[in-house]
């Protein structure tokens, strides 16, 4: 056995090849061969074969993991490595090399955490539900997300521990992530952060200037974040009994339970229904320098400068929102009367059913003079979000620009910005890749934008059915052919109607003494075609003259043949560069009629400039998944092998695309591919099987061939 | 063996069936069914429009005639067919024919859930000709002034396929028909089911809860039916938690995530 093991030497030799890059003088790679020549020869190859895969991700990061492994193989199981390994990789992914090294020489706690693992419960597992629970209790949309301290929130998202491990059982800590969101929430719905009264327009945090009057901010903290423990909690008995009795047996397993007796009459006031933030405010000097109680299991931490960045900058959007809104609403309201909005201004009331407490289920009437106007569902929604923040719609918001031409500044900002703030929400996807060489997906690793194509005035469309009438005329014939019409079915044993024939004849059969026959019914078979189906449309800078013409050639010719057929279709274009800027362009969603608008679009497809087809087919399958068709075809027009600018090209482009075909056919779809690549045949098979492609040789038959095609895939 | 004849005395009902009005739609029903307008009801499941219908039909003293369409109802399902009975071919009205002919409120609910050709059958009932006409036995129908035509349809639905026909939809007047109140959908519970106004106020919350996930997960939220039903079930003495996921959790969804989020809302409420 030992005879078989890698020799020092063997192992150096190994390491200064893949790692030659971030080698010197002062660094060379015999440590941790001489380290690794102590292990078995089954886990020095998986450290080797490890070791190559992450240098071309990082030579730095590979040599730290040949640095660390020998000891991480003692302490983990070889699947716990992997684990440990990718998570350092993903973390090198979000936050760089330093913290993913940092991350690799946390082996200790990463160990103890897997162990945790077992009875614990982690934030992915639970998000899913988690996020639909605080969505059924809350008035603001609020986002869930891991972080590696203390729960808190910054009143737009919950942060929660990544994972718990407090209980023995997973149940009682799955109780203690619900109690850890529910309290969060209830901060956000009851008020903790309510600006006062008369503050919107200074809009500070009163918790931050408060905080700051006491000689120890963080004490004054944990003191007001008790005293409001108190009153949220004696308002989730009120109003959630179920969740805080949930939330009491948690506490008394832990043992948390009593006040200290200073605290009796702060617990009395807070406790009262109409107690509000404001009786902390005042409770806290009062007990400043009191025993503080217990910190309880859910209750987390409180960050009001995070508050106070996430408020300010919601604040200012809504409040944007709210008069662009309004003055949309005058508008309208403005072509009945002969009133100037000015003037519509002055008599404007807000009227809400509910007190500010109970933001969540308010309702709200807009009165000019005594007429009422309902304001439409998002416009309530804002106002509740308002009245979140603000306690009241103040009267410095009711100003509508002038004639409703109030337009809302737009903020030209970088791509690379888009994993920052709330960027990446506004209409941006997230989709994982897959590294083959890591056999794992990169997270969350392309972000994806729909936009609508630009449409050409030219009458591309109209030119197209010109030139190939001929071939249009014989289109229309095959395909009304292929259509066909429900057929009547005579003599069947069931159906709609009665066989007046047969049943004449059974019925003189029977007369006659012979058996009747029971095939009396005429049955009408349905010719249910029930098929989806998504284009997707190759835009990329190489598909620039005559390849491009030729698409959109094709796409009219299929339009026109599908609209005979009747089958559902969409049509999407993509292009894109780096990760951070994939783009998929609409030319026609499934729900759209082939009007002016998508033939304008037809004409309007220009060449852009990479393809990813990886992120762009796993967002086409999301969308032709939720259409309800008994077949599904996610049809491909393509130019050549899936590139793009930040190596995506070769190997690692196919195996990304293969493995979103393969999830696309998880889903019950079909790929197809249609391509004009002469070196189809290298990788195609490949990525798409076989029998799944379909090589057109000449561009300039492209528009004759794809309707034919799709004919022969469809029948 | 004789044909069915069905008497339209059947059909009428004879105690008020309890409804509360949200709106102005009792009037508005009423000053159509005058006009001798159809109707259509729009709105979710379970928000009370065959209960609306029902009232209605009580309100005016007409019988009502109900057909639930399904995707193989036909044409000739709602006109009616020749039956062979005593050796001679019989012909039996469907539903449509039989409304038309006593005059009687016909209602056919979740119309898109029928077949296309049985939505242009009603066509020439649902404008200014009231006929109907019977291709097989070659008769026109002319409807009584008593007649009237109401079909539901729940807009709710994201598929393309269950969708209303501009032609068909543009020939009625539409009501549009959306949860109650909190204040009025407790009171129906209670009505209904004579659970206690503290259980009442908690199944409100916990639809309001439902609501708030249609679109993300839940194609619908928990109906007022589904909550009526929950009431039962805990006026019969189940346990409130058990009642709303066998009442409302289970009927609304089949994913196991969302099954255990509502489950986790109702267990915060109760």
């Amino acid at each position: 056995m030992s005879d078989n093991r890698l020799r020092v030497e063997q192992i150096e030799e190994a390491l200064d090849e893949q790692l030659n890059a971030i080698m010197s003088a002062r660094r060379n790679a015999r440590g941790p061969a001489q380290a690794l020549a102590r292990l078995k020869r089954s886990e020095q190859d998986f450290v080797l074969r490890w070791v190559g895969v992450i240098a071309k991700t990082n030579a730095e990061l590979a040599y730290q993991f040949a640095l660390h492994a020998p000891q991480a193989l003692t302490t983990l199981d070889r699947p716990g490595v992997e684990d440990w390994l990718i998570h350092a990789m993903d973390v090198y992914d979000s936050n760089g090399l330093y913290p993913a090294v940092t991350a690799l020489e946390e082996l200790p706690d990463y160990a103890a955490e897997l162990e945790a693992r077992v009875r614990g419960v982690v934030f992915d597992e639970v998000a899913g539900v988690l996020q639909l629970f605080v969505q059924g209790l809350s008035g603001r949309e609020l986002k869930l997300e891991s972080t590696c301290g203390e729960a808190y929130t910054d009143t737009t998202t919950l942060y929660l521990p990544q994972r718990l491990a407090v209980f023995p059982e997973q149940r009682a800590n799955f109780r203690l992530y619900k109690a850890m969101a529910a309290h969060l929430w209830a901060q956000i719905s009851y008020g903790t952060y309510r600006v006062a009264r008369g503050d919107a327009t200074i809009a500070i945090q009163p918790l931050l200037r408060l905080a700051r009057e006491f000689g120890d901010p963080q004490k004054a903290l944990r003191v007001f974040h008790a005293l409001e423990t108190i009153r949220l909690n004696a308002r989730l008995r009120a109003e959630l009994a179920g969740l805080h009795r949930d939330m009491l047996e948690l506490q008394q397993s832990l043992g948390e339970l009593a006040y200290p007796e200073s605290w009796n009459s702060a617990l009395g006031r807070l406790q009262r229904a109409e107690a509000s933030v404001e009786d902390s405010y005042v409770l806290l000097p009062q007990l400043y320098h009191a025993e503080l109680p217990t910190s309880l299991c859910y209750q987390g931490t409180l960050f009001p400068e995070r508050v106070e960045r996430a408020m300010l900058e919601r604040l200012a959007r809504e409040r944007s929102a709210f008069t662009s809104a309004l003055a949309r609403l005058l508008q309208e309201f403005k072509h009945d009367r002969a009133l100037a909005p000015t003037e519509l201004l002055k008599r404007l009331r807000i009227e809400q059913n509910a007190e500010p407490t109970q933001a969540q289920s308010a309702r709200f009437e807009l009165y000019v003079g005594s007429q009422t106007i309902v304001p439409p569902l998002e416009m309530q929604t804002l106002m509740a979000s308002i009245l979140q923040d603000l306690g009241e719609i103040p009267p410095e918001y009711l100003v509508a620009g002038g004639d409703g031409g109030y337009v809302r500044n737009r903020l030209i900002r970088d791509p690379a910005d888009v994993w920052k703030g709330v960027y990446h929400e506004e209409g941006a996807l997230l989709y994982n890749e897959w590294d083959y060489r890591r056999q794992h997906y990169r997270k969350n690793w392309c972000v994806l934008r729909e936009l609508d194509v630009h449409p050409a005035t030219e009458p591309f469309v109209e030119r197209t059915l010109e030139k190939y009438r001929g071939l249009v005329a014989h289109l229309r014939k095959t395909f009304e052919a292929l259509r066909g019409e429900d057929k009547l079915l005579r003599r069947r044993n069931n159906g709609d109607d009665i066989d007046l024939d047969a049943t004449i004849e059974a019925y003189a059969d029977m007369r006659h003494g012979m058996e009747m026959s029971e095939r009396v019914f005429i049955s009408r078979q349905k010719l249910d075609r029930n098929i989806a189906v998504m284009f997707m449309i190759d835009m990329s800078g190489s598909t620039k003259g005559w390849v491009n013409e030729a698409e959109r050639e094709s796409l009219v010719l299929l339009c026109e043949a599908l609209e005979i057929l009747g089958d559902r279709y969409a049509i999407y274009g993509f292009s894109g560069m780096t990760r951070k800027r994939c783009e998929l362009f609409r030319v026609k969603g499934f729900a759209e009629p082939y009007a002016n608008t998508v033939k304008a679009r037809i004409s309007g497809i220009r060449p852009q400039d990479y393809t990813r087809m990886g992120v762009i087919i796993r967002h086409l399958s999301r969308l032709l998944n939720e259409v309800d068709a008994r077949t599904k075809l996610l049809l491909t027009l393509s130019d050549g092998k899936p590139d793009d600018y930040d190596g995506y090209g070769g190997d690692y482009g196919i195996e990304d695309t293969r493995q979103a075909l393969i999830e696309a056919k998880q889903l019950g779809i079909h790929p197809f591919c249609i391509t004009i690549d002469t070196e189809a045949r290298d990788y195609l098979p490949h990525m798409y099987g076989p029998v799944n492609y379909t090589l057109v040789d000449k561009v300039n038959k492209l528009p004759l061939k794809v309707a034919d095609i799709y004919r022969k895939l469809t029948f | 063996m004789e044909a069915r004849i069905v008497k339209s005395q059947e059909y009428r009902l004879k105690l008020e069936p309890y409804y509360r009005a949200v709106a102005n739609e009792v009037e508005l029903f009423e000053a159509a069914y005058k006009h001798q307008l159809p109707v259509l009801l729009k709105g979710p499941t379970g928000c009370g429009k065959t209960r609306f219908i029902e009232h209605m039909a009580w309100r005016l003293q007409r019988p009502l005639i109900t057909v639930a369409c399904h995707d193989d109802l036909t044409a000739s399902d709602l006109v009616g067919r020749y039956l062979i009975t005593g050796g001679e071919t019989v012909w039996v009205d469907g539903p449509l024919a039989r409304a038309v002919r006593v005059g009687a409120i016909c209602y056919l609910d979740e119309i898109v859930e029928a077949r296309k050709d049985t939505t242009v059958v009603i066509h020439p009932l649902a404008d200014d000709r009231r006929v109907l006409p019977v291709e097989k036995t070659g008769e026109l129908l002319h409807a009584t002034p008593e007649f009237c035509l109401t079909i539901s349809y729940n807009p709710g639905y994201q598929s393309v396929l269950k969708d209303l026909k501009q032609s068909t939809r543009q020939r009625f007047v539409a009501i549009e028909f959306a949860y109650p109140e909190a204040a009025l959908e407790q009171a129906i519970i209670r009505h209904e089911t004579g659970v206690s106004d503290d259980t009442a106020v908690k199944l409100v919350k916990f639809a309001a809860m439902t609501r708030r996930l249609k679109g993300s997960g839940l194609d619908e939220g928990a109906s007022t039916r589904l909550l009526v039903h929950a009431g039962k079930l805990i006026a019969a003495g189940v346990e409130a938690r058990a009642a709303c996921r066998g009442a409302v959790a289970e009927p609304l969804t089949d994913d196991p995530e969302m099954l255990n989020a509502i489950n986790e809302l109702s267990a915060s409420l109760f």
